[in-house]
């Protein structure tokens, strides 16, 4: 199963003991804080974890796979995620 | 922003709370994390985004160094997948 902002929250109760409804935002306000910074084209870092990295890319051609058209890709801000050394060795081998 | 300045903009938010335990939260929840994907389990945020291991096929690698051949195994490695409301509010 998927790990959700419920389970996140849940886990923060249960094993910090921060009450639900508290749990519940930090949750919410973590994520939040994380888009506001990429939206303000900061990068975020997030030692043990991993880097959020803003990238443009310039527009390119595309075309509308259903009907064939040609349409060029919009110039864009794409965010990508990086993963750290100590994520990456971690799930390396997953033991499920 | 680093996770201590993460820490920091949400502890200044939620001053009912004490500091050291907004700090024990986000740490907690990035270590959450880190375990459901060593588990191999997906993390699904909605609106931010999700995310999922992609396998590495085995391939045969070289030391840069040296110029030896070595084996290298097939692997796992952490994929993050933007959601709708994140790729729309970094564009804009």
């Amino acid at each position: 199963m998927a790990l959700t902002k419920a389970d996140m929250a849940e886990h923060l109760f249960e094993k910090l003991g921060i009450n639900k409804r508290d749990a519940k935002d930090l949750v919410e306000a973590f994520f939040e804080e994380i888009r506001q910074a990429l939206e303000a084209g900061e990068q975020v870092k997030l030692s043990g974890f991993g880097n959020f990295d803003l990238r443009t890319k310039n527009e390119r051609p595309g075309r509308n796979p259903k009907t064939g058209e040609d349409i060029p890709i919009k110039a864009r801000r794409v965010v990508t995620f990086r993963p750290g050394q100590k994520l990456k060795s971690r799930v390396e081998n997953p033991q499920n | 922003m680093t996770k201590s300045e993460l820490i920091e903009r949400l502890a200044d938010q939620y001053r009912q709370l004490p500091a050291k335990d907004v700090e024990s939260a986000i740490k907690e929840i990035l270590e959450q994390m880190a375990q459901t994907l060593q588990r191999g389990d997906r993390i699904e945020i909605r609106g931010f985004g999700s995310f999922s291991l992609h396998y590495r096929a085995p391939r045969v690698g070289r030391n840069p160094k040296t110029g030896d051949t070595v084996e290298l195994e097939g692997k796992y490695v952490p994929h993050f997948k933007p959601g709708k409301e994140l790729r729309e509010r970094v564009n804009d």
